[in-house]
């Protein structure tokens, strides 16, 4: 299979999962919770750019999501801004700011790289929780609706804020999911991978190993700011949480649950995690248990992922 | 004029002098090996020359160019490129990615081109792709193509690197023991390999531990013992010099010991 076949296959499954999931949606409940895994989706496609193309960690990748996040809310309440322009204002800041950190702690490998930005996301949440006056601290913020719908009213087009949301994701997941996987398949993706499996013979080929794990830096940034802003936009309502530890390491979570090399594999984790704690309540109070034996039964016993596990399983079998 | 010229190089390792004032130059075309007993510097050697270790000492010139601790993705650009002894294959790619990659420089744009797949990144990258075809045709890797490299045989590893190599289109071309490990018929193909290479006029600087191959192959050889250059001149002049010999089989022993081990 040439790689530019697999690219139309894989977005033309998940444009059709997205377009068919509504036929077998019980309640309007439901496209909430797809609009949440879509937009969780984003944000892990670009961590698998990040962690499983040119081989980085970061641990403090919501504190962009949080960025995204209260771009949409504060622009619009301060600077008059559209909320949608408020999207792509925290996505230049994301991209920016990533430029400016990445630089100096894209030098460190491994556990020092990861407690680096475990470090950025936590200063992100510590400022958007302590600048009361501006975030309103921990009870967080109210979000301008984007004003879309009443637009798409007007033209006689009456949707449910959840089916409006449910397609807003779906459409950025499947534009992500696009450009990831042109990245995968482009000459810059493969000097990622290349600097990923040994950073010497990369810079040997000329591959300037530090631009390029900027580069992926960046782009995740972005992913994850943009991944952000739906969030609060479709929530109508942010809190410093977005950008806090937890929901990094759900992120990095989602991503290695899936397989961290694929883009499906990342849509696939963002899936199970967004909807295992939706399933779990019938638990109770074990939810949380619950949901960290899954995850480990499923590192034991698919160490590469869900997905790529699943995929030579399927492949092993048509041998 | 020389393409490469090293002057008085030398790096110490918490004291002990790796390589100590090592000086030879090679010129378009020639054939120059680096020769000497294990241990000897030469792969450090290698690895400042190639920008990966920055020499403590002395100088590299690149075209006439002061190159001396300059990155290596830098040295590349500017024509230098080499191989590794102990092979540095990128084992998750396939075969037809690791020498793509040695295209990177030719097939590089725009992010935003390559985000977006324009038009420009695929005329590109399909350019690289019908010259990597074209590279990978002539070290007999073509078949391979589509294979994961980590599940290539040794000697198939050998030849991918150097394909990844000549890549670069280099001007110059570090090979660090390319025969090493490789059976008779292998190590007379690269033979064969080199020497066209440098009857193209790139010019080539040489590890290797197999002296039929380095006797019948080399212009000019440098040989090295703990980190000093002893001799250099032509094979002939160098096979004869009675501190190489010493070097090679130790002063008082009178064993007849195998000059090719």
């Amino acid at each position: 299979m040439t790689a530019a076949r697999g690219k139309w296959l894989q977005l033309a499954v998940l444009a059709i999962v997205i377009a068919a999931l509504p036929l077998i949606f019980p309640s309007g409940y439901y496209y909430r919770v797809g609009a949440l895994i879509f937009v969780n989706a984003l944000s892990v496609v670009g961590l698998v750019i990040l962690i499983g193309l040119a081989g980085q960690i970061s641990l403090g990748h919501a504190g962009f999501a949080g960025i995204g996040a209260y771009a949409c809310a504060l622009a619009p309440a301060h600077l008059g801004l559209h909320p949608g322009l408020a999207l792509v204002l925290g996505a230049v800041v994301s991209g920016l700011l990533a430029l400016l950190i990445g630089r100096p702690i894209l030098r460190l490998k491994g556990y020092y790289l990861a407690v680096a930005t475990l470090g950025f996301g936590i200063l992100v949440s510590m400022v958007l929780t302590n600048e009361r006056a501006l975030t309103g601290g921990p009870d967080g913020m109210a979000v301008e609706d984007i004003g879309l719908r009443p637009l798409l009213r007007d033209l006689g087009w009456r949707i449910s804020g959840g089916e409006f949301w449910y397609g807003i994701s779906g459409i950025a997941l499947l534009i992500g999911a696009w450009m990831a996987l042109n990245l995968l398949d482009s000459p810059t993706g493969r000097a990622m991978r290349a600097l990923h499996g040994s950073e010497v013979a990369a810079s040997t080929v000329g591959i300037d190993v530090a631009r390029q794990k900027l580069r992926a830096f960046v782009i995740s940034a972005v992913y994850a700011s943009v991944a952000g802003s739906l969030l609060a936009l479709q929530n109508g309502f942010v809190t410093p949480d977005i950008a806090g530890f937890m929901h990094s390491i759900e992120m990095v979570t989602m991503a290695v649950l899936g397989g961290v090399g694929s883009v499906i594999g990342a849509v696939l984790g963002a899936a199970i995690l967004t909807l295992l704690p939706q399933v779990l309540t019938v638990f109770a109070e074990y939810e949380q248990l619950v949901l960290g034996a899954v995850m480990i039964i499923v590192m034991i016993f698919m160490p590469q992922g869900l997905l790529p596990s699943i995929m030579r399983r399927i492949r092993g079998r048509g041998e | 004029m020389s393409l490469l010229e090293i002057n008085g190089l030398g790096i110490s390792f918490g004291g002990l002098k790796a390589v100590n004032d090592v000086s030879f130059s090679v010129k378009p075309g020639e054939i120059v090996s680096v020769i000497g007993p294990n241990g000897a510097g030469k792969t450090t050697l290698f690895n400042m020359i190639s920008g990966i270790y920055l020499p403590g000492r002395g100088s590299v010139r690149l075209n006439g160019t002061d190159v001396t601790g300059i990155a290596p993705h830098k040295l590349a650009e500017m024509g230098l490129s080499r191989t590794f002894q102990n092979l540095q294959i990128f084992q998750e790619m396939s075969v037809l990615d690791n020498v793509l990659a040695g295209f990177h420089l030719q097939e590089r744009g725009s992010v935003i081109a390559d985000l977006l797949s324009l038009p420009g990144m695929r005329r590109r990258a399909a350019n690289a792709r019908d010259e990597a075809g074209k590279l990978l045709a002539r070290v007999r890797l073509d078949r391979e193509q589509g294979q994961k490299a980590g599940n290539l045989s040794y000697g198939a590893l050998k030849r991918l690197e150097i394909a990844r190599a000549l890549a670069l289109n280099p001007r110059i071309l570090l090979l660090d023991e390319p025969a090493a490990g490789c059976n008779a018929v292998e190590t007379e193909e690269i033979d064969r390999l080199i020497a066209e290479l440098a009857a193209s006029g790139i010019a080539i600087l040489l590890v290797e531990h197999d002296m039929k191959l380095v006797m019948r192959i080399s212009n000019h050889i440098v040989v090295l013992d703990h980190g000093e250059k002893i001799a250099e001149g032509d094979p002939a002049t160098v096979s004869r010099d009675p501190q190489v010999i010493a070097a090679y089989l130790g002063r008082e022993e009178t064993e007849a010991a195998d000059a090719d081990g």
